[in-house]
């Protein structure tokens, strides 16, 4: 077995967090810089997986294909008399759908951890949940065996629970106790999906056929038994239903309309980093998991409903947007169009071809950096006036020219503004929806949402940026040298990606051409 | 071979009961010859449940029936076999702990002068709950119901000054005695019908012709009452959050956790030892035609999780609160016996571990809280998990996995019932149990809302508690979190134990 980065990469959060334990309280310098070793350790295995990844494997349906795989047995019940033997793998790897996650997700860590430089109160707990987050955000990406996916999935909860409860602004136990009922809630679907999964299908193991998580194998239309409840065989409709609950509880998490409202609480009352973190990297797991699960296990079922799936996708884009239009706190602004942005992913996915589907895990990259520096923005007028209405700011751009600048170059990417990373994912969304004879009717409708999105963002510019300067705010003052250092790498991400997108685009490539053909072809 | 050599074959089979019965009676010789020296008493009991311990370790693994009801019969009363022997070392281990619990407790520490009678009536009702599992005879059964039951009516009201205790120790009391004079009544009708009251004779009897069911039915459900009433199943559940509140916490915990797995066991054995003819190919028990077994446990579980959840929701009392979530987790377990087969043996002796630690380790916080404020009020734990952390963070893994999250034991116990009844296609009960599992974190939540969001106010202690606490609900809370990522060890001695005497 080579080196075994994606479990460093995973576990070095954790390390950092048991670190922290035995420091002594009141070291709270000490605290931080542990908490941001560990995730600039975690970035730089990250770098080092983008230079080490292979372009020409695909992964998706071939184990063989995956990269820096790890593997070993987890729990092994041996001869259970009508069942055989109970396994779970300790399985880990990432091709093209996983790798920019896993990039993102050290990323977006290690820049939420400077952001977290001035929380004040209880600094030991609050990096300690910080890291476990990040260890439960990075074990979802890389997680190939759907029981290890959702134990990942599960721990997340508990830091994001405490994280928002006491850290949060004056409502925060509503929006800790409504984010974890929802994402729980969510979660019981998939767990009834995985259950009868695992009883449907089988894998051969040194020649005995054995009950199995393996995310792979479930790929495979021979991997199911005749008899299995989500047997493709079975005439009854249990696997549309299985789709359907699966569906739910990653929607819960992307969010999707209707059940996106706990996402506007959750990042009204988080604190900015967590609200980075959930923005910039958790909305990403609905998503992936959908891409990564429900998509390759239920083929058939995906081309069946892949027109609902846009048209919730485009719902999301209107809906996000008109919402955000008429918000008067800036965060909460930012909140819905997160919204709106996801469902640029929504409808990508839903178009099933390499263009489309290209944009929609592009756009899952770009969402990422750039809504985390929009939250970062706010976060900014946050610590230093302490009062988010829209209204009550004007002329910032005076006082405050290179934070402006910063916020002009968020606010046109999220736009979609040429030259931008954003444009190139949504372009790519929209080119595959029009090629696509399913979606082409909802792309026109979903472009609409280009045109809101250009409103809301530019009327805010205006209302907060531009305009008379509001003296009450004269003694703001412009970015300080740690606020330059959580900017300049994310915008630097935008702009590059925005001239050079190939870049991002080649690590997928050859996975979402064999992703696409499969989804197509695939006789289930 | 006469009756009497058969009976003293069959002794050998008992010996773990014999071990309690011996410490009873030493507890009871002690308490009257050493007045003064009342603390050592607790330590005679926990030797003589390590003896026991040891014991039923020996005996694990083996199946036997004894205690013949003729000399020629292969028919016994007792059933020695891996399913009771593992239910019993859950008692057993849930008894120990129990007793340091005791050993703590303020409430109980009152009281001292009267500890040989609380170890006493203790120990009898150990020795009816291990009778109890074993049991398969309705006779042995009723015996062991009763001694177990009229113990704990006592150990409920044992704080007789107050009034709470005495209030909630007749309620019990009452119910009790109707519950099992119900079940009594049902048991002569059974008899009725076969002219026996010995389960494994009951199921070779099987489907009679010329069998009125009507009478089987109703024999059933008066059975049952009498099941139900033990391990607090809707709607027979009304005595449990009265005596919970009004019993000491030590015997709160006890009932809820050994007394709730002695009745499974009865519950499990009758259904599955009387009233199964036998499997089908896919491991699915074929139930005694005539009574539609599975569609009123279904029900039963149904209204046992859903009322337990609906009600703790509202619950400020975190004793009360406590007792609505056990009613909740009966709910649970009573689902996974739905399916029908082994797996839901498998999933109940799964679980019952899991619930042994993580709700013994709740009621343990509990306890240590109450020793230093004297109240189980949630407001009372504002800001608690802030002044005392090592409190704050065991009792948010007991909190958590109950809650069924992972990564905590609770989750895998949770996972087994679920895959049971997905299994057995169960898909309707599955969602609606997991539906009341995402209810009843809204309840566990709320008291780490108050342990952790809420401020702490001049009232919230710093409690440091004594070694033997800190001790205790560290040994409780390391397995609840390990075998949450690591369970394959107890699953392992589970699958070995799913196997009854009979089938």
């Amino acid at each position: 077995m080579s080196f075994p980065i994606l479990t460093l990469i995973t576990f070095v959060p954790v390390v950092g967090m048991v670190a922290i334990l035995f420091l002594k309280k009141g070291q709270d310098n000490a605290v931080r810089y542990t908490a941001l070793t560990a995730t600039a350790i975690q970035l730089v295995l990250a770098i080092i997986m983008l230079f080490a990844f292979d372009f020409t494997k695909a992964g998706i349906l071939d184990a063989s294909t995956f990269q820096f795989v790890e593997k070993a047995r987890w729990i092994t019940i041996p001869n259970v008399s009508w069942i055989g033997t109970i396994k779970i793998d300790y399985f880990v790897g990432v091709d093209g759908l996983s790798i920019l996650m896993v990039f993102l997700s050290a990323f977006v860590s290690f820049i939420a951890t400077l952001s977290s430089w001035n929380i004040k109160k209880m600094v030991k707990g609050y990096f300690m949940l910080f890291l476990l987050l990040d260890a439960a955000m990075m074990g979802v990406f890389v997680s190939l065996d759907f029981f290890l996916f959702y134990v990942f999935w599960e721990i997340m909860l508990l830091p994001m629970y405490f994280l928002i409860g006491i850290w949060g602004g004056p409502r925060k136990e509503y929006a800790a106790i409504k984010f974890f009922i929802y994402t729980l809630f969510g979660s019981i679907f998939i767990l009834l999906t995985m259950i009868a999964l695992y009883f449907s299908a089988t894998e051969t193991v040194n020649g005995i056929q054995l009950h199995t998580f393996n995310l792979i194998e479930l790929t495979k239309a021979s991997a199911y038994s005749a008899t299995g409840i989500l047997s493709p065989q079975n005439p009854n409709n249990w696997r549309m239903i299985a789709y359907i609950f699966l569906f739910i509880g990653f929607a819960i998490k992307i969010p999707m309309f209707p059940f996106h409202t706990w996402l506007p609480d959750a990042h009204v009352e988080a604190p900015t980093p967590i609200s980075v973190i959930l923005a910039g990297v958790l909305l990403k797991m609905g998503t992936y998991g959908i891409l990564r699960i429900s998509y390759p296990i239920f083929p058939e079922i995906t081309r069946e409903l892949a027109w609902y799936i846009g048209l919730f996708g485009v719902i999301n884009i209107i809906y996000g947007a008109l919402v955000a239009l008429a918000q008067k706190d800036f965060k909460k602004l930012i909140a819905y169009s997160s919204i709106s942005h996801m469902g640029y992913v929504l409808l990508g996915m839903a178009t099933l071809s390499v263009t489309g589907i290209t944009g929609a895990i592009f756009q899952m990259f770009n969402h990422g950096t750039i809504t985390a520096m929009l939250f970062l923005i706010v976060g900014v007028i946050y610590d230093r006036a302490h009062t988010r209405g829209i209204y009550e700011f004007g002329g910032l751009a005076n006082k405050m020219p290179v934070y402006t600048g910063i916020v002009t170059i968020a606010f046109f990417a999220a736009i979609g503004l040429p030259g931008l990373s954003g444009f190139i994912s949504e372009s790519l969304v929209f080119l595959g929806g029009f090629g696509s004879t399913v979606t082409r009717t909802l792309t026109i409708v979903g472009l609409l949402g280009i045109l809101l999105g250009a409103a809301y963002m530019l009327w805010t510019l205006q209302r907060i940026y531009f305009g008379k300067f509001n003296e009450k705010w004269s003694f703001m003052e412009d970015l300080t040298p740690r606020e330059y250092l959580m900017f300049v790498p994310l915008a630097i991400v935008v702009i590059y990606l925005g001239v050079q997108p190939g870049l991002a685009i080649d690590f997928m490539n050859t996975s979402v051409k064999t992703f696409v053909h499969f989804l197509n072809t695939a006789a289930f | 071979m006469n009756n009497l050599s058969s009976f003293i074959g069959s002794l050998s089979i008992i010996k773990p009961e014999i071990a309690i019965a011996i410490s009873l009676v030493v507890v009871l010789i002690f308490d009257l010859i050493f007045k003064e020296k009342k603390t050592i008493i607790p330590y005679i009991g926990i030797a003589g449940l390590v003896v026991t311990f040891f014991l039923l370790i020996a005996q694990f693994g083996q199946t036997h029936a004894g205690f013949f009801t003729s000399p020629e019969a292969k028919i016994g009363m007792f059933a020695l076999d891996p399913f009771s022997t593992f239910l019993k070392l859950i008692i057993v281990i849930t008894s120990i702990i129990v007793i340091i619990m005791s050993i703590s407790s303020d409430e109980i520490k009152s009281v001292t002068q009267r500890s040989g009678e609380y170890y006493t009536l203790m120990f009898g009702m150990i020795l009816g709950m291990m009778f109890l599992t074993s049991a398969t005879d309705f006779l042995l059964i009723y015996v062991s119901v009763e001694l177990m039951s009229l113990s704990s009516y006592v150990l409920a009201g044992f704080l007789k000054q107050q009034k709470r205790p005495a209030e909630s120790s007749l309620k019990y009391v009452i119910y009790g005695s109707v519950s099992s004079g119900i079940m009594l009544f049902g048991i002569s009708l059974i008899y009725g019908l076969y002219g026996t009251t010995n389960l494994e004779a009951i199921a070779s009897a099987g489907n009679i012709q010329g069998f009125n069911y009507i009478t089987m039915a109703v024999a059933s459900i008066l059975v049952f009452v009498g099941i139900g009433y033990k391990i607090s199943a809707v709607p027979f559940h009304f005595w449990t959050p009265d005596v919970y509140e009004g019993a000491p916490l030590p015997i709160t915990a006890y009932l809820s956790v050994a007394s709730k797995a002695a009745g499974f066991a009865f519950l499990v054995r009758v259904i599955q030892l009387g009233f199964a003819t036998g499997s089908d190919s896919h491991g699915f028990w074929e139930m005694i035609s005539g009574v539609d077994w599975r569609t009123f446990i279904i029900l039963i579980a149904i209204l046992t999780m859903s009322v337990g959840n609906l009600v703790a929701l509202w619950q400020d009392n975190l004793k009360r609160l406590l007792a609505y979530s056990s009613i909740a987790h009966a709910g649970y377990l009573i689902a996974a016996l739905a399916a029908f087969s082994n797996e839901s043996i498998l999933a109940i002796l799964v679980y019952f571990v899991f619930y042994m630690l993580m709700n013994l380790g709740a009621f343990y916080t509990v306890m240590v809280v109450r020793n230093k404020i004297g109240s189980e009020d949630i407001n009372d734990y504002d800001g608690l998990g802030r002044t005392s952390p090592l409190l704050g963070v065991v009792f948010g893994i007991f909190l958590f996995s109950l809650a069924g999250v992972p990564p905590f034991a609770g989750f895998i116990g949770k996972l087994y019932i679920f895959v049971a009844l997905v299994d057995a296609k169960l898909i309707a009960l599955a969602v609606i149990g997991l539906l009341n599992a995402t209810l009843s974190v809204y309840y566990y939540m709320r008291i780490m809302k108050h342990m952790y969001f809420n401020k702490p106010n001049e009232m919230t202690p710093s409690i440091d508690a004594p070694v033997l606490d800190k001790t205790m609900l560290i040994i409780l809370a390391v397995p609840t979190l390990l075998f949450g990522i690591f369970f394959q060890t107890i699953v392992h001695l589970a699958q070995q134990s799913v196997h009854l005497l009979g089938l």
